[in-house]
């Protein structure tokens, strides 16, 4: 198997996971997306740290997930409490950030 | 083709419908379930990229954590909000398609072009250093990467904290109680107990026939309003009743 | 031509002199300035409480100072020739890079001279004034103006570099708006103040450009650096630096063409008239151009310039004196006329320097008799100064009446009253250079003696012409006597000067000497300009003695109707100047209100339409900021990509 390929593979699922973010609107599947979007490149952390034969690679990928773990928590909690006070999980309904 | 080859084009190929899954599913719990998916041969292909620790946490974190998290705020938030793939910003869709093809196009020539002659070194090594993948890892945590690590753990325990206030609901009012919540009711105006059942006769016995009131009219609350809507009650046969309250008179 | 003159005029150029150190009485040098500089201080920030004593403590430092300069000259006189230059450094009052200038004084014989003229003279007017403003509720604020006056005058003729001087220069400018516009609830007084202020800054910046240039060709702005360097310097730069000198000395000595403010200035108390724009602060100009002698020495054509200047002030100001009505405008033309002998003189060379200096010594203190007589004249006459509403004045005020006549002679040049000696000596100097310049001088001498004979015989002569509350009375002693003290020195300080003093060889050191064969004998000169002077006299007499004078002035020729418009210089300046400014002001309006504010709202506008049209795109929906993140991400990667791959 070559490397160069898995590269490409998670450009793809990366490329993938953008444009989800950009189409959807139910803010879980944005969120989804931008997890396809991590693990994406986690994907091409494992491939280059066998290309390269050290595991810091590995170790980076590790942390993404640590720290996609964590916002994934907390921007759960934040859909919840917008969901709360607006009954909607659209991310287009909360436009402030207009003003 | 090796194995190895063929792990690759199957999950990878796998991975990809999973994730164009995620993207055109109607309903958020579909698209979960793609992503599930997905990340379940993302996790396949880490072990087969030599990464066997970081496939197991990718299937307990991932789709074990993670994507049931995911699952519990969709029940939460609804799981039937469907989302309507009709698109309601003016500009978006087609851009964004267009922008997505081109920095898909874009990665695989830029990191295409500069991995084209490279060659590749292989874990075997490095994993054999400290006697396996795992340990190599610890190892790595432990020594190089002691702060970020540290570092993570306080950010994890921050998350928590946050999601904790985030997701709190400050109560205001005192709990009310069963004897207030009655009267709640009663106040409000509307029906207090059950509504009448519809008609029973002895030769009818159907939701569809209206209940008789004492004075022999008969009582619209008794049909569910669907059939009301739809036309579909049974008018009353007043020959009937009369033969009824013969029968009762004798 | 123009080299053959140059050779001729360096000749007389005289070497620089040895600065010696001040000892004695010379270390008190800085004591002459700083006595009224303190009265000045002490009477304007002391307020109220100095109105009964103040004017008594300005006569006072005024006096000590003329103790003190007369003490000087006697000091310098026992000195040899050569040792007569004292210079006395305070500190170092400017320091900057290459540039310094030392609060620093020079006492020689030009400031000596000088420093007597405006400290005797300055002494006898402000004695002259208790007299004249004691019914005056300013009066203590006019003594401080008086004495800051001295003060700065006396720092502009002992400062030793140009910097010191141009600080002098801007203090006596400043006493003198302050003193025109004395009475400024009078608006005529006002805006004759900011007059003489306006005009003044159009030569006070050619003084601070020729300061400038001085400073970039020499590299230094003290006196003795500039003259020593003068002869090593190209002759176009010092043509420069002299018709910048010319030109602040035209501001400030009121020489074509800024002469138009003197005559306004004479809205200020008579005592001012006479010290200020009589005696001495209009005689800075000649002061300056005698003291850069080293410069128009070696520039020929900027002295024919200020001969050229001088010329023609000489007969504007003889006309408008020859017509004016109000005593102290007449006296000022006559001033300006006056003047315009000295920086005609000036502008001869060595020839001239030194008769230059000697007429504006007898000048100053003739004219100042002469404006503190017509102030006499009008403080008993009601502070009327209508000629046309006098007459027959002579037998009313004897001692003004004969101090008065003592200065007109001294005026029109009779033998032997000082202003003949001067005057004589620079007709004879315009001959020695050429005869037409000689001529004119002649001829303007005899229109010296018509109006000054006009003057007299209208104001003492004739019939009396007097309003019907005017009471003539003659005044009292604290004014008579300064006039008494003026009028003799109206007649013994040009023989005083000449033969007693020696005069030529006082000066030469500073200025330089020389004589030049002349065309006419001395006694020719004297005998031509005698007569011109009896004629115009004669023709002034018949005029205005033994004609009768009408109340109400006569329509007159043009040309009188041209001097009494002090020859159209307000209409010139008003026509040349202020109109083109106003346009020019009207102009930058409309460019300000249209173009830069049109280029300012315009692009206020284009930012605001541009927003506009921009604000759609900040929609608030995170999803279309996302979009522009990727749009940016791919744009970066196809410019990474196109870098690698070209």
């Amino acid at each position: 198997m070559n490397p160069s390929n898995v590269v490409i593979l998670s450009a793809i699922l990366f490329s993938i996971g953008a444009v989800g973010v950009l189409v959807r609107r139910n803010a879980i599947i944005v969120f989804m997306c931008v997890e396809l979007m991590l693990n994406a490149a986690n994907l091409a952390f494992v491939a280059f740290a066998r290309m390269n034969g050290n595991l810091d690679g590995q170790v980076v990928a590790f942390f993404v997930m640590v720290v996609a773990a964590a916002e994934v928590v907390v921007g759960l909690a934040i859909i919840v409490t917008i969901f709360r006070t607006r009954r909607s999980a659209s991310i287009d309904e909360p436009n402030l950030l207009k003003y | 083709m090796s194995g190895e080859d063929w792990v690759f084009w199957v999950s990878g190929s796998f991975a990809v419908l999973g994730a164009l899954g995620l993207v055109f599913s109607r309903k958020a719990v579909h698209s979960a379930l793609w992503v599930a998916f997905t990340m379940i041969n993302l996790a396949v292909l880490y072990i087969a990229n030599a990464a066997p620790f970081l496939g197991m946490v990718q299937i307990i974190v991932y789709t074990g954590a993670v994507m049931m998290l995911f699952l519990f705020v969709l029940m939460v938030v609804g799981v039937d909000s469907s989302d309507s793939l009709i698109e309601t910003l003016r500009g978006q869709r087609i851009p964004a398609i267009g922008l997505g093809l081109g920095l898909a196009v874009l990665l695989v020539v830029g990191v295409g072009n500069g991995l084209v002659n490279s060659g590749t070194v292989g874990l075997v090594e490095a994993n054999s250093i400290d006697g396996g993948n795992v340990e190599g890892i610890a190892r790595l945590i432990f020594t190089d990467y002691l702060i970020a690590f540290e570092a993570t753990s306080a950010l994890l325990i921050t998350a928590a904290l946050g999601a904790m206030v985030l997701a709190h609901r400050e109560r205001w009012l005192p709990r009310a109680t069963q004897q207030e919540l009655s009267k709640a009711r009663f106040l409000s105006g509307s029906h207090p107990g059950n509504l009448p059942t519809p008609g029973v006769y002895a030769r009818h016995n159907a939701v569809d026939t209206p209940a008789l009131l004492p004075d022999g009219s008969t009582s619209e609350e008794s049909i569910p309003r669907p059939l009301q809507a739809r036309g579909d009650i049974r008018a009353v046969d007043h020959h009937e009743v009369n033969e009824i309250k013969e029968v009762d008179s004798q | 031509m123009i080299n053959a003159s140059a050779v001729v005029w360096a000749e007389g150029a005289p070497t620089l002199q040895e600065v010696m150190p001040a000892e004695g009485v010379f270390s008190l040098i800085w004591l002459l300035i700083a006595l009224p500089l303190l009265g000045a201080a002490v009477l304007l920030l002391g307020g109220r409480r100095t109105n009964t004593w103040g004017p008594y403590l300005a006569v006072f430092t005024v006096t000590a100072s003329a103790i003190l300069g007369i003490l000087m000259v006697v000091g310098l006189m026992d000195r040899g020739a050569e040792e007569r230059s004292i210079g006395q450094s305070l500190f170092t009052w400017v320091f900057a890079g290459e540039f310094e200038a030392d609060m620093a004084f020079q006492l020689d014989q030009l400031s000596m001279v000088f420093v007597l003229l405006i400290t005797v003279v300055g002494a006898l007017i402000h004695v002259y004034s208790l007299g004249y403003m004691q019914h005056d509720p300013n009066r203590r604020k006019f003594f401080g103006y008086l004495n800051l006056f001295v003060a700065a005058m006396l720092l502009l003729v002992l400062a030793n570099n140009y910097l010191l001087l141009y600080v002098g220069w801007e203090g006596v400018g400043l006493a003198s708006y302050l003193l025109i516009g004395f009475w400024q609830h009078k608006p005529s007084a006002a805006a004759a103040a900011k007059k003489a202020f306006i005009i003044n800054r159009v030569g006070d910046v050619g003084l601070s450009i020729a300061i400038m240039v001085i400073f970039v060709t020499f590299g230094s702005v003290t006196f003795d650096d500039v003259f020593g360097q003068a002869s090593e310097v190209n002759e176009g730069t010092l043509t420069a630096i002299g018709l910048l000198l010319l030109l602040a000395a035209a501001g400030k000595s009121a020489q074509f063409p800024l002469q138009a403010w003197l005559l306004d200035a004479m809205e200020g108390p008579t005592p001012v008239s006479a010290l200020i724009h009589a005696a001495t602060m209009v005689t800075a100009g000649v002061y300056l151009i005698a003291r850069s002698n080293a410069i128009y020495d070696r520039a020929v054509w900027a002295a024919t310039a200020v001969v050229v200047v001088g010329l023609i002030t000489i007969f504007m100001g003889a006309i408008i004196g020859s017509a004016k009505d109000d005593i102290k405008k007449s006296l000022a033309g006559s001033t300006m006329s006056q003047i315009g002998y000295m920086v005609m003189a000036a502008g001869l060379g060595p020839i001239g320097y030194v008769f230059a200096i000697f007429h504006l010594l007898t000048h100053g203190v003739f004219k100042a008799g002469l404006f503190l007589g017509a102030g006499s004249v009008m403080h008993g006459m009601n502070d009327n100064v209508n000629m046309r509403r006098y007459g027959a004045l002579r037998a009313a005020m004897l001692v003004t009446f004969i101090t008065f006549m003592a200065g007109y002679l001294a005026i029109i040049g009779i033998p032997p009253f000082s202003g003949f000696w001067s005057k004589d000596e620079i007709i004879h100097a315009a001959f020695e250079r050429s005869p037409i310049i000689g001529s004119l001088a002649i001829l303007a001498a005899g229109i010296t003696g018509f109006y000054m004979t006009r003057m007299v015989a209208m104001t003492f002569f004739g019939k009396a012409r007097w309003e019907d509350d005017a009471h003539p009375h003659e005044s009292p002693k604290v004014m008579t006597v300064p006039l008494i003290i003026l009028a003799i020195g109206s007649t013994f300080l040009g023989m005083a000067l000449l033969f007693w003093g020696n005069i030529e060889t006082w000066l030469e050191p500073v200025v330089g000497f020389s004589t030049a064969p002349s065309p006419l004998s001395t006694g020719a000169v004297i005998a031509i300009s005698l007569t011109f002077v009896i004629i115009g006299s004669i023709i002034g007499w018949i005029s205005y003695a033994r004609r009768e004078v009408p109340i109400v002035a006569p329509r007159g020729s043009l040309l009188t109707r041209a001097a009494r418009a002090d020859l159209y210089g307000d209409a010139v300046n008003e026509g040349l100047i202020v109109r083109p400014s106003f346009w020019l002001s009207r102009l930058l309006i409309w460019f300000d209100g249209r173009v830069v504010d049109g280029l300012v709202n315009g692009s206020a506008a284009l930012v605001g339409g541009a927003s506009g049209r921009m604000r759609r795109y900040q929609s608030g929906f995170a999803r279309s900021y996302a979009l522009s993140m990727v749009g940016g991400t791919v744009l970066v990667l196809l410019a990474l990509v196109l870098v690698r791959l070209s």
